[in-house]
């Protein structure tokens, strides 16, 4: 099997004593759309993080697929995975402008010491193009929208050309306009064999948007496409359980 | 060079040198904890002169960025363990280092030049006196030379880490993921900060180095959106503030590095208030305003 990009085998993380995510395994695979689902605190920002290196695994591991199809850990490949984290987690009044953030998407690929160049300045104006922003350049982060922060994160990502993406609630309070820009740069991701991992909150529009799903609360509920995985049994067990972590299914 | 001159001087540096780094710690929200390390260092110093007996050895640079890091870590070590709110670490950290550092001055260092009061207040007026001479010639002030260095260092720092800096402090998570550590950042920005203090000691003192560190930073980053206007107003103001201070010192014959710090303190509550973009004055303008839009919307939708 060559067409997995991510692969989680029981991971296990705890804050403390507390495990936030128990014995969690998965297989993501290339080219796909996946939504990550499950009520706050289920573990789903925990994560994404123990697939960023950000967070230290109790037990367990993350694999990615390098350019030659060997499974590797984060720190190896770095520059094929772009992040988004919850556009909440960042003071948005940083003495900054709108390009500037764009260009620390490439930041990665600069590494330590060097600053962007001329090539790093273009792919950031292509990227504010795409995310429909591209006379916000100069623009001071403060006076965006909730919608254009979010588009501003995505254009960053963008910049990153990166293979996978992982993004914390990309459509969080965001309007519709910036929702239908996201959703529509994520599919032609998708469609040039990018894998996109969303952490995500509506369930009305999973349907609409994703190829696959994870039902997470703490716990694996259930894994796969959303045709045969979508369904009112596992959101409930999803949702509507208080869960003991450890006990099993 | 005339006396005031060279005190102007040495103030100006002195200004700049904690500025810098002030624009980072302003920016992190780390302001308190900078306050612990320019009082916590003196343990350092206290310590290393113990060992060396000699109070204008490096080592005693070395000893107080030492206890400066220990300061950072052990503070960030209680705010981990979540069994006290934030601030309420630096509030055991800070004053358990510095009362050890001054009850280890007062049992066994009472001969010596490092005495509480020149700790606490530092004296610039008495800077030119101590003169740095190599081989028979006299170079000037030997605090203007160290905190010419440590200025150079602290210039130079945020010169290379620029990128750095600015994408650990925007948004840590992100610069994690794409390799910068925002721990290594943070405590090389804190080692600065604690070299930056011992330098200063002398001739601010520990009460008013975290003046000269946040004031002209937070006037800096009211008065603009941009990092780079950020710190060259953040330097502007220094040399502002400190030439001015030692002049009105010098007028009203008082503390010099004192009378900085209150003009400090003056001219970023001014700012604070009538700043045209972000001032408290400018605020309320624009929020009286929108006060009396939705009143007549009101009205006429009645």
């Amino acid at each position: 099997m060559n067409d997995i990009a991510i692969n989680i085998d029981k991971l296990t993380v705890a804050y403390d004593a507390q495990p936030v995510l128990w014995n969690i395994s998965l297989k993501f695979q290339k080219g796909k759309m996946i939504a990550i689902v499950g009520p706050n605190g289920a573990g789903k920002s925990t994560m994404i993080k123990s697939m960023l290196g950000l967070v230290s695994p109790v037990m367990g591991s993350v694999t990615h697929q390098d350019e030659n199809q060997k499974a590797v850990p984060y720190s190896e490949l770095k520059n094929r995975i772009a992040y988004v984290p919850q556009n909440t987690s960042v003071d948005w009044n940083f003495p900054t402008t709108v390009r500037d953030v764009v260009l620390m998407g490439r930041y990665g690929h600069l590494g330590w010491f060097k600053r962007p160049r001329k090539k790093d300045k273009d792919i950031a104006k292509q990227m504010l193009l795409k995310v429909g922003l591209p006379t916000f350049a100069k623009r001071q982060i403060s006076q965006l929208s909730g919608g254009q922060r979010q588009r501003v994160f995505l254009a960053r990502a963008l910049a990153q050309e990166a293979e996978v993406y992982i993004m914390d609630e990309p459509l969080a309070g965001v309007d519709m306009k910036t929702e239908h820009i996201i959703m529509k740069l994520l599919k032609k991701l998708v469609s040039e064999g990018k894998t996109v991992l969303v952490v995500h909150h509506d369930l009305q529009t999973v349907e609409t948007y994703f190829d696959e799903i994870v039902f997470i609360n703490q716990e694996v509920i259930a894994a796969g496409p959303v045709d045969q995985t979508f369904n009112k049994q596992n959101i409930d067990l999803t949702y509507h359980r208080d869960r003991n972590v450890g006990e099993g299914g | 060079m005339s006396m005031i001159n060279e005190i102007t001087l040495i103030a100006v540096v002195v200004a700049i040198a904690c500025a810098l780094p002030g624009v980072f710690l302003v920016l992190r929200g780390a302001t308190m904890v900078s306050d612990a390390i320019t009082h916590t260092v003196l343990l350092g110093i206290v310590l290393a002169f113990f060992i060396t007996q000699d109070l204008n050895s490096p080592l005693l640079m070395i000893g107080a960025t030492l206890v400066g890091l220990a300061t950072v870590w052990l503070i960030e070590t209680i705010q981990r363990s979540n069994l006290v709110s934030n601030d309420a670490a630096i509030g055991i950290v800070f004053p358990l280092f510095f009362s050890i550092a001054i009850i280890l001055i007062t049992f066994y260092a009472g001969d010596v030049h490092l005495d509480e009061d020149a700790v606490l207040m530092g004296e610039l007026a008495f800077a030119p006196f101590r003169r740095l001479d190599l081989w028979g010639y006299d170079l000037g002030p030997q605090s203007l030379w160290v905190m010419f260095i440590i200025l150079i260092i602290n210039s130079v720092f945020i010169f290379f880490f620029y990128k750095e800096l600015k994408v650990t402090t925007f948004d840590p998570a992100f610069a994690a993921a794409i390799g910068f550590s925002p721990v290594v950042i943070h405590y090389a920005l804190m080692t600065l900060v604690s070299l930056t203090a011992v330098g200063a000691y002398d001739s601010v003192g520990s009460i008013l180095i975290v003046g000269f560190m946040v004031g002209p930073a937070l006037s800096g980053y009211i008065l603009t959106h941009s990092l780079n206007k950020m710190i060259g107003i953040t330097v502007i103001m220094a040399i502002i503030n400190s030439v001015s201070g030692v002049r009105l010192a010098f007028f009203f014959d008082t503390t010099i590095a004192g009378m900085i710090a209150v003009v400090t303190g003056s001219t970023t509550l001014l700012i604070l208030i009538f700043s045209p973009k972000k001032g408290l004055f400018q605020h309320q303008i624009s929020q009286n305003r929108a006060r009396r839009n939705l009143n007549k919307e009101i009205e006429k939708m009645a």
